[in-house]
């Protein structure tokens, strides 16, 4: 057991809180994708290695070796001072990483610069109405017609259509291969003739996603990533990885210290939230869980770290634990406010800017999203713990 | 860095796993819980060390650490083997020790497995009935309740103020009295004290802490196997029994149960090996790790011990299958040395979220 990084990442956290204390002011407040001042700062953390950080420079990115300690310290000391970490959104978390193991040359050229420096805006075109946990059942249909696919069906879920500039998106190509076989993995623009996107409001009362239909939608047929039929392994590339983020424990630790911080301020009855016993051990509950989920981080944090060393089930539990312990930490929050912790939107009694509604609602929405709960436990009883699989149901024709 | 046992401790457990599978299975724990002693188990544990582990080597001992008594109690809970373990080789040289007295005789005594040294915290804890340690000069009077072990030589008791004081078993004032409990596999005791003679060995609450603190851990890590166990028995089970032409274990009502299990439990597995470092390494956050860790397995045992049992059905239920000794395993160690409301009372006033 040794939990020191050693000192050449005690100066390498120094630096980060140096810069972060020479320059937080400079960063944009809330998830901006389109603002200029995200732009800007999104270059000064690129240029200082503090996001992107592992993207070639060839392609924009800063170049440095991975490093799975310093980029958790990058994100341990942006979380600690609650500054933006750079831009997010599906492109750069999702597409660059899946074009990097499995672009061709000329697609990481085009995409990946204008895609991390917030040009290129992308959505992702995955789930469907009658694909959802059964991703793979996808009818999205793309047909080959001379150099162009004709792409045709819908897409549901999918966040930030409105204002994505492209789409990597998920098709039905070989219709006669065994589902998983029958998958291709294509990039196209947003402006296509024939692409219609619809709002779906969700019950934070915002529209953060759509559905997206295709009426013969054409598509040059270069303009996709792998093989054809290769769409599926394209796909599960990084999508393990996503999960795993999903919650960060660190995060969790920020708000549970807010939580705190919030029961010492409101009052009930003239006395403190937090000398209330029966509030306070459900607080110290959760504080033991976060703190159990941090360890766990811990784990499979060395596991990356020190190969051959047993991670256990410590990486296929995060996704269900971690957003399942949000939604529980953001609810406590609001039953100790009572009525205020109602408060939303303009209500002068507002809490932390709304942000214990806003995440309790968005964290019911990430134990859905991503492969939800129940999608989860199957992972963990049949992949982790070697329980038999559900006999296939055969439908009937 | 690197989070996770060492070779050496990878080795221990391994050794002390293999040692209780075949000297401790099930139906040598039961002959335990009809009555029997558990002097071979010792004896045989002594043969590996286990009682020298926290000992140091000039008392004879080998001088380890608390994450590595962690790892002992984990292979005990899992085997829910009848041993002194928790005061003799854990609670009790951390005191001595701590205290700063000469305690080399008992030292090497506890080391080689030949003195068993008992706890009595309860009522320096949560005083319950009308329990009570009272010291005059260095006599000492009053009550103690489920004391463990049974059959120790002597006895670690703490008073009101906790102070810590050893008495011997064979004092005459003494009365020892056996207190029934669900929990078969180890035995806890009555106290009662009618002018015993008592050696005062600490008066600074920070050894009583220290004790209670690794105390609370080696309980955790106690719970941790025991329920670790009751888990793999579940999804083993699971994976025979078959009902309506498969095995249940391909239901998801079922393998969700199983799969809910896991995921409370393994955060639990990087918990114990933390708070098992930070007793040693962390001074700052070793107790409040301590309190939580305690409370935590607590918890998640609760959840896993009621959910392993449905899995089995009715044999769950049964003595025959014998599920039920780490059920009430789990459950007596939710109870002992502070139940998990109390204990995070503590965890608040530790940070200071709260006065005392």
């Amino acid at each position: 057991m040794d939990l020191s990084f050693g000192p050449e990442y005690d100066t390498f956290r120094s630096e980060v809180v140096t810069f972060l204390a020479n320059n937080a002011d400079k960063a944009p407040q809330g998830n901006d994708l389109r603002g200029q001042a995200a732009k800007d700062w999104q270059k000064l953390l690129i240029e200082n290695g503090y996001t992107c950080r592992t993207i070639p420079k060839e392609f924009g990115g800063y170049g440095a070796e991975p490093d799975i300690i310093k980029s958790r310290i990058i994100a341990e000391e942006f979380s600690k001072v609650r500054v933006n970490s750079g831009l997010g959104g599906q492109g750069i978390s999702m597409l660059v990483p899946t074009l990097l193991e499995m672009g061709t040359q000329e697609q990481k050229e085009q995409f990946i610069r204008p895609t991390i420096m917030g040009e290129m805006v992308w959505c992702q075109g995955y789930s469907e109405p009658g694909a959802g946990s059964d991703l793979a059942a996808l009818s999205t249909a793309a047909v080959l017609d001379g150099d162009e696919w004709v792409i045709n069906g819908q897409k549901i879920w999918t966040s930030t259509a409105h204002i994505a500039d492209w789409i990597f998106c998920l098709v039905r190509s070989e219709p006669d291969a065994p589902k998983h076989k029958g998958i291709s993995f294509l990039l196209f623009d947003m402006k296509t003739p024939g692409i219609e996107v619809r709002p779906l409001v969700d019950m934070t009362g915002h529209a953060n996603f759509n559905e997206t239909f295709f009426t013969d939608v054409r598509v040059p047929k270069h303009q996709i990533v792998g093989e054809r039929g290769q769409g599926w392994q394209v796909a599960n590339a990084i999508l393990g990885h996503e999960r795993e983020t999903l919650a960060p424990a660190n995060t969790a630790q920020t708000r549970i210290n807010a939580l705190v911080d919030l029961m010492k301020s409101e009052t009930a009855d003239g006395a403190r939230l937090i000398d209330n016993p029966v509030y306070r051990d459900r607080l110290m509950k959760l504080q033991s869980k976060v703190m159990a989920m941090r360890f766990n981080e811990l784990r499979v944090l060395s596991a990356r770290l020190n190969p051959g060393q047993d991670p256990g089930l410590s990486r296929m539990i995060t996704k269900l634990e971690g957003t399942e312990l949000r939604h529980d930490l953001e609810g406590l929050a609001i039953d100790v406010m009572g009525e205020i912790g109602l408060a939303y939107e303009d209500n002068p009694y507002l809490r932390g800017s709304g942000s214990w509604q806003r995440e309790y609602m968005f964290y019911l929405g990430l134990i859905i999203g991503g492969g939800t709960s129940q999608i989860q436990k199957n992972i963990i009883s049949e992949r982790g713990l070697g329980m038999p699989r559900e006999p296939k149901f055969e439908k009937a024709s | 860095m690197q989070f996770g046992l060492s070779e050496e401790q990878i080795l221990l457990r391994d050794n002390v796993n293999r040692f209780l599978d075949d000297n401790s299975p099930l139906d040598r724990v039961r002959l335990y819980a009809d009555g029997g002693d558990d002097a071979d188990i010792w004896a045989g544990l002594a043969e590996l060390g286990v009682p020298a582990l926290l000992v140091p080597e000039e008392q004879g001992g080998i001088g380890l650490s608390p994450l590595d008594a962690a790892i002992v109690a984990e292979c005990l809970g899992a085997h829910i083997a009848p041993t002194p373990f928790l005061g003799t080789a854990v609670m009790a040289p951390t005191a001595l020790v701590a205290s700063g007295g000469d305690h080399d005789e008992l030292l090497a005594g506890i080391a080689a497995g030949t003195q068993r040294v008992g706890v009595a915290f309860s009522e320096a804890i949560k005083r319950r009935n009308d329990a009570r340690v009272e010291v005059r000069g260095e006599r000492m009077f009053g009550k103690s309740l489920f004391a463990f072990d049974a059959e120790a030589d002597s006895y670690l008791v703490a008073d009101q103020h906790k102070h810590l004081h050893l008495i011997s078993a064979s004092d005459p004032g003494l009365k020892r009295t056996h207190l029934t409990t669900v929990d078969k596999t180890r035995r806890t005791v009555e106290l009662t004290y009618n002018n015993v003679e008592a050696q005062c060995i600490s008066t600074d609450s920070s050894v009583f802490d220290a004790t209670l603190d690794i105390g609370r851990v080696a309980i955790a890590a106690d719970t941790l196997g025991a329920a670790q166990s009751m888990l793999d028995q579940a999804v083993e089970y699971a994976k025979q029994r078959e009902q309506f032409n498969r095995p249940i274990g391909s239901f998801q009502a079922v393998k969700h149960m199983c799969a809910e299990m896991a995921a409370q439990l393994e955060p639990c597995r990087s918990m114990v090996w933390f708070a098992g470092h930070a007793l040693a390494e962390l001074p700052d956050e070793g107790r409040i790790t301590a309190c939580h860790t305690k409370a935590h397995l607590a918890e998640v045992a609760q959840f896993v011990a009621k959910t392993a049992t449905e899995v089995h059905g009715g044999m769950g239920f049964t003595d025959l299958v014998g599920l039920h000794y780490w059920f009430k395993r789990c459950g007596a160690n939710r109870q002992w040395l502070g139940a998990p409301e109390f204990v995070r009372q503590e965890a608040a006033v530790l940070q200071g979220i709260v006065s005392d």
